[in-house]
């Protein structure tokens, strides 16, 4: 019978069926971080119980960890404990962990792909809703809860209801200065919040074979966003260069059988889906988010909506509360709005090509008076490859602060926080109320935009700048 | 965990939709490592304003959440269903849930029952008209009642299943440890491991 990506994927990994009963789904990988593991290894330890594979499983320390003076103690006492729980548990249960300081230390979903321990056909999990990340090498990777990572430690499976699918299929190509957060952004607008809800969906269609590895996380990044259980994408040649040389690749005999067997994962082509949604390229346009849930957001050369554009009473509602709470008013441009910190990094536009990108806006400008940058690196080793590229002193010599590796202000755990009231231009994943600190106001923007907003200190896109002066040499 | 079969208790409606889990539990509240006292995190941000639903006097004791749609969305933390739990609440009531959060409600013990959004509208007028009102949750029958409302509720069988016998997963799975080895055998050898490291 003909399947699609994700049901060739589910149905390799299924340990057992029963009618009536989820599915129990071998896991693959297991990437573990110190917020969501406490109270899983304290329940393993109390049943008695050991991590039934070590070697599948993986922990790094990200979401409370500093993003200065790394090389000291953690000054916050709570995060500290958490920290320090995490590499004893870590110890104790014989889990590999790359700690602060380590060039695979950094935020959880960025280490796995980088290490090359993501790989197609796999079942990766996490607790971390980001998990979804994963998709992008056309694996099924999903969060979960902490009861679930104890399960997972405990047996290496999960039980899970299997979901329904999704395509969702880019034609065209995207237009110059549109990037792939813009894409999922404007996709998120259109289907809302819950539009994924139950299903895993696969992205599909030109555009997306077009993005790279890392534009393809950032897509499948987002996926949870729209409430759909995991994104993923057909492996493909992007997918096989960007492993190849990875740490953790397949070497000699073993490639060529895993390279066989990537290649017959794709959706069949005539395989169906549960439901379909078709996007065209060539309409997405530099994109920004005005509200709290990612859903709200519109073109940057729009002006912020008012309630009365909506006519679900929920959306209404909804959109009266997330404007006052915005301090913004409707009918504002929103390259007008002032904006105090420009925040590039996290899970979702924290990796190589997100720190050239922005660099590439901000070589040979300055961040505008009264806003500050923070360039935070989504791991180690993307830090590493920036300063080697000297990307880091384009950031310092535009006034932006070069931070080192984890969350940071994506979450706010860290001392990396807004005050309240204040306004950020984020390339994270979510806008909700106080997510990047109590009374914090987020718009959620790509690293191009996210630059540009930086130099002119309002919301921007590269297009919107002066031209840098061109010294042309003579003779040409 | 406890068995769940029935529930009766006094409700607060919630008239928000889109409570995501940050709403529901702050990150900076996410740093204990213990499996308790997260109630102090509950709605962080909304319990300073004084106009908020859970700081008036008539719903002090509330067991049971009535909520606007797409209640729990966004992060995996549990920890938002520990804290509704550690502040007393034992049913969530929404016509549309996170769909992280409804598994981690199932596995805690935290009932989340799917419900149309009409009976959602019904029961907010019922406990704004007298918030004494006390709301039956029957887990066996699917139901839940509250003054003259009697409606419907959607859970999956295996959830109810679990929590109607307060099964603890880990254990179930453990009894199938045969199936699982058995898998692990015919895993392909080009799958990767995280042990030995390799950088
Ligand atoms: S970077 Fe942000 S979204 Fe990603 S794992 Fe960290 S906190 Fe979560």
């Amino acid at each position: 019978m003909s399947r699609t990506l994700s049901e060739k994927v589910w149905d390799a990994h299924v340990v057992r069926h029963a009618d009536g009963e989820p599915d129990l789904l071998y896991i693959d990988l297991h990437l573990v971080h110190e917020v969501t593991s406490p109270q899983a290894f304290d329940g393993l330890r109390l049943a008695g119980r050991k991590v039934r594979r070590p070697d599948l499983t993986i922990a790094t320390e990200d979401h409370n960890v500093p993003t200065l003076d790394v090389d000291k103690p953690i000054a916050d006492l709570t995060s500290r404990t958490q920290v320090e729980t995490l590499r004893k548990n870590a110890a104790e249960f014989g889990v590999r962990i790359h700690t602060l300081g380590d060039p695979d230390q950094g935020v959880v979903h960025v280490i796995g792909p980088q290490l090359g321990l993501t790989q197609p056909g796999m079942t990766v999990v996490c607790g971390d809703s980001h998990t979804s990340t994963h998709g992008a090498f056309g694996a099924i990777a999903f969060g979960i809860g902490t009861s679930e990572v104890e399960h997972v430690l405990a047996t290496q499976t999960l039980m899970q209801a299997r979901p329904k699918t999704m395509a969702v299929t880019v034609d065209g190509v995207l237009p110059d200065g549109v990037s792939a957060k813009d894409l999922v952004l404007s996709l998120i607008a259109q289907v809302g919040t819950g539009g994924g809800q139950g299903y895993i969906v696969e992205y599909r269609g030109e555009a997306i074979r077009a993005l790279s590895m890392e534009a393809r996380m950032t897509i499948c990044n987002m996926s949870i966003e729209w409430g759909a259980k995991a994104g993923m994408i057909a492996p493909d040649e992007t997918t096989f260069a960007y492993l190849k040389d990875k740490p953790h690749a397949p070497q000699g005999v073993d490639w060529e059988a895993a390279v066989e067997y990537w290649k017959s994962l794709a959706t069949d082509d005539d395989a169906t889906f549960d439901r379909e949604v078709v996007l065209r390229a060539e309409d997405v346009a530099p994109f920004v988010t005005w509200g709290t849930n990612p859903g709200q957001g519109v073109p940057l050369s729009a002006n912020v909506p008012s309630p009365d554009d909506f006519d679900n009473p929920n959306d209404k509602i909804a959109a009266e509360r997330a404007l006052e709470y915005m301090g913004l008013t409707a009918g504002t441009p929103l390259r007008e709005v002032k904006v105090d910190t420009v925040f590039l990094g996290s899970c979702t536009n924290g990796r190589i090509e997100d720190l050239r990108a922005a660099a590439g806006v901000l070589a040979g400008r300055k961040v505008a008076e009264g806003t500050r940058m923070l360039v935070v690196p989504g791991s180690g080793r993307v830090l590493l490859q920036a300063e080697s590229e000297g990307l880091d002193q384009i950031f310092k010599d535009a006034g932006a602060e070069w931070r080192g590796a984890g969350c940071s202000m994506c979450l706010g755990m860290n001392p990396d926080q807004l005050a309240p009231g204040e306004r950020s231009a984020s390339t994270s994943n979510r806008n909700f109320e106080g997510r990047q600190g109590k009374g914090g106001r987020t718009h959620l923007v790509s690293p191009l935009v996210a630059a540009a907003t930086a130099v002119t200190g309002t919301l921007a896109a590269p297009a919107d700048l002066e031209p840098l002066d061109v010294v042309v040499p003579e003779n040409v | 965990m406890d068995a769940f079969t029935q529930h009766i208790g006094t409700a607060a409606p919630l008239r928000r939709s889109n409570v995501d889990t940050d709403q529901i539990i702050p990150a900076v509240y996410l740093k204990r490592v213990t499996r308790t006292g997260f109630e102090d995190g509950l709605f962080a941000a909304w319990r300073n304003d004084p106009a908020f639903v859970l700081n008036q006097p008539e719903y002090e004791g509330v067991s049971v959440l009535v909520a606007g749609p797409d209640f729990g969305t966004g992060s995996s933390r549990e920890h938002a269903v520990w804290a509704l739990m550690d502040y007393g609440f034992r049913v969530v009531v929404s016509s549309r849930f996170g769909d992280i959060f409804r598994g981690n409600s199932g596995k805690a013990g935290l009932l989340a029952a799917l419900v149309e959004q009409d009976v959602v509208e019904k029961l907010w007028a019922t406990i704004e008209n007298d918030p004494g009102t006390k709301v039956t949750v029957d887990l066996e029958h699917k139901t839940l009642s509250a003054g003259d409302i009697s409606a419907p509720f959607e859970i999956d069988d295996y959830t109810r299943y679990r929590l109607l016998n307060g099964l603890d997963d880990v254990g179930i799975t453990l009894s199938h440890e045969a199936d699982i080895t058995a898998y692990e055998a015919t895993r392909p050898a080009f799958k990767p491991a995280t042990l030995p490291a390799k950088a």
